[in-house]
């Protein structure tokens, strides 16, 4: 009893951590199998199949692709737009500014189905074919809604003495932002970057709607998933997924390494 | 850019400065001559004007009017990465995405210098940093944070070094430690200091000069003791360390002194040592000046001394000295440092009379409202 209480964080914290987990555990396990039927629910034998054949089912590594080139593209697009918008609004005093500040939020509070289906209307009235370049725009839209409130908060928090100091040490405007403000906002627009690109790329709902026959790696999987899908999808779904922990584990470790150098230095 | 240049004398002249946003004037036609090399402290309380105007000597903040002077340029509209002064800012200000070595290099490779690792590291040295030149500012206490944003400022050879409150988040002990470090490396660099701050004690410890600061104007500038010796204004007598005083009127002359009639007698003020010759004026002494007298004792007062008596209401021991508050027979309450020469302290409700010289009086006209 003593130990349960002793322990207690410790054992809710692990269980939290199997509630995140098993599922990508599911889908990781799955790919290692050779399904009985059409659908990979159930565990039936061992198979590298999936593994050595990525791309064997037709369609899939093309709309992965895809996905990653959208993906790529609006977040490079949006992140530079919302960056620019950030600065504007938190930097400069003008008419319009808390109107723009509201609008901004729009995208993120509006359900995806009503912004969806909008932009399908706003489309099809230009006449503007629905293929790669719509989901594309779609795309960069709402990544701009999220860059902006991420650096705007970081801009924000940032201490106005810094850029000061920058200028009083012979830092010209064009000095101080490279060599200041950039670097210290930096983070944020990575983590905006970063959330952005997983934002486009697990859309389903918006592109649906604005992909005309255009095939997104989400809208692969859900056409699969009426006829069983393949096993492929789970190999390359855990592929995403130990590439990010990768990125992810590879940041801590350098980060870790530069402080125990530091700290053997003094 | 205004080259670095030592030998030209760079005496900061502010002439006519004036500082307004909307209604509220925080600098009100200043005007000041700080030579080069000294160490000139802007004492004042908050909202005095003095950060106003620290920064419109930085370029920080523009000035409304007037103009700002460094030897003879006029650097009023100078860009702050243009003007050859340099900045302590009250945070400090490092740049935390640098360590240590950048942030002390950062001047000087804004300005094209090539070769930093030499005088950046003879910089370390001079603050006492040298083994921390790679670490991160947010990896040091902050009294090494405070002396590496001195060196960063200092290794660009300012004209000018301005201090905004440098010591203010310093705990006391710190902040003593600093005080001398700081005056030390002034004596060494031979740079003029600007050092603005609302502590009187930093203010007298390290400035050769002081300028007491009000209400975005100059109540009175010189040199600490001076200051303090014959303040020249009520504000500075009670913002610059602290005074007793009593309001009375002159009476007439005795050689070179006034004779002041006021409430508990009349008293001796030189008259060199007033702002008035005549009519009321406020007479003020500092506690230490003041001695205590007691029953017998009070023979021994000397006659030309100005006494007061009075009944001992507080006694504070603080070790080499004591604190008395005595409530003198009009009213006021006085304050008078003893030194502890014996062990025979005064007691809350002794009778007493207080004596001082009167070249320790000084006299000021009387504020408003007094």
């Amino acid at each position: 009893m003593k130990w349960l209480r002793k322990n207690l964080i410790a054992i809710i914290g692990i269980l939290v951590l199997v509630y995140l987990f098993v599922p990508i555990a599911v889908v990781a396990i799955l790919s290692f199998n050779e399904p009985a039927g059409k659908f990979n629910v159930a565990w039936n034998q061992f198979s590298l199949e999936a593994w050595q054949n990525l791309c064997g089912v037709p369609g899939v590594c093309q709309s992965f692709l895809t996905s990653i080139e959208i993906g790529v593209l609006a977040t490079l697009a949006g992140t530079i737009l919302g960056t620019m918008i950030a600065f504007a609004l938190v930097r400069y005093r003008f008419r319009g500014r808390s109107t723009t500040n509201l609008l901004i939020f729009l995208p993120m509070a509006t359900p995806e189905v009503v912004l969806g289906s909008s932009l399908l209307a706003l489309f099809l009235n230009l006449a503007f074919p629905l293929g790669f370049w719509t989901v594309t725009i779609a795309h960069i839209m709402f990544i701009i809604s999220f860059v902006v409130v991420t650096v705007k908060a970081r801009l924000q928090g940032m201490d106005p003495r810094l850029e000061e100091a920058a200028r009083d040490l012979y830092a010209d405007p064009q000095a101080t932002f490279r060599y200041v403000t950039f670097p210290l906002v930096l983070p944020g627009i990575l983590g905006a970057a970063l959330l952005g690109f997983s934002l486009s790329f697990d859309d389903y709902i918006i592109s649906a709607f604005n992909a005309g026959t255009l095939v997104t790696f989400p809208i692969f999987i859900w056409g699969a998933a009426q006829r069983g899908i393949p096993v492929q999808v789970n190999a390359l779904a855990t592929l995403v997924f130990v590439l990010s922990l990768l990125v992810v584990l590879g940041a801590q470790f350098t980060n870790h390494r530069r402080r125990r150098k530091l700290e053997s230095a003094v | 850019m205004s080259a670095p240049s030592g030998d030209e004398v760079q005496d900061l002249r502010l002439v006519n400065l004036v500082k307004s946003f909307g209604d509220f004037t925080a600098v009100d036609e200043l005007t000041l001559t700080i030579p080069a090399g000294s160490f000139f402290a802007l004492l004042g309380p908050s909202g005095c004007g003095k950060t106003t105007t620290l920064r419109m000597v930085a370029g920080l903040e523009a000035p409304t009017s007037g103009q700002i002077m460094l030897g003879s340029t006029d650097i009023t509209d100078e860009k702050p990465y243009r003007r050859h002064v340099n900045t302590v800012f009250q945070s400090y200000a490092l740049f935390p995405h640098l360590d240590i070595f950048e942030n002390v290099a950062f001047g000087l490779r804004r300005r094209g210098i090539k070769d930093v690792a030499g005088p950046v590291n003879q910089m370390l040295e001079l603050v006492e940093l040298g083994p921390m030149a790679r670490r991160k500012p947010a990896q040091l206490s902050g009294g090494q944070q405070q002396r590496v944003a001195v060196a960063r400022a200092l290794i660009n050879q300012p004209g000018v070094l301005l201090l905004d409150e440098p010591l203010g988040a310093l705990d006391l002990k710190l902040r003593r430690q600093m005080q001398i470090e700081l005056k030390r490396i002034q004596t060494e660099v031979g740079t003029t200091f600007v050092h603005v701050t609302h502590d009187q004690e930093e203010a007298m410890t390290m400035a050769d000069t002081v300028a007491v600061m009000n209400k975005g104007r100059i109540e009175q500038m010189g040199p600490p003791v001076e200051i303090y010796d014959l303040p020249k204004t009520a504000f500075v007598a009670n913002f610059l360390g602290q005074s007793n005083g009593v309001v009375g009127a002159v009476q007439g002359r005795s050689g070179d002194d006034l004779i002041v009639g006021g409430p508990g007698g009349s008293y001796n003020v030189p008259a060199a040592r007033s702002t008035r010759q005549e009519g009321e004026i406020l007479l003020g002494v500092r506690p230490e000046k003041l001695s205590i007298a007691t029953g017998g004792s009070t023979s021994s007062v000397p006659d030309r001394h100005n006494r007061a008596t009075g009944k001992v209401t507080d006694a504070s021991f603080t070790g080499v000295s004591t604190q008395y508050l005595v409530m003198t027979t009009w009213g006021d309450e006085w304050t008078v440092f003893e030194q502890n020469r014996s062990v025979d302290l005064l007691h809350p409700g002794d009778e007493v009379v207080i004596h001082w010289a009167p070249e320790h009086t000084f006299g000021l006209d009387v504020p408003a409202g007094q």
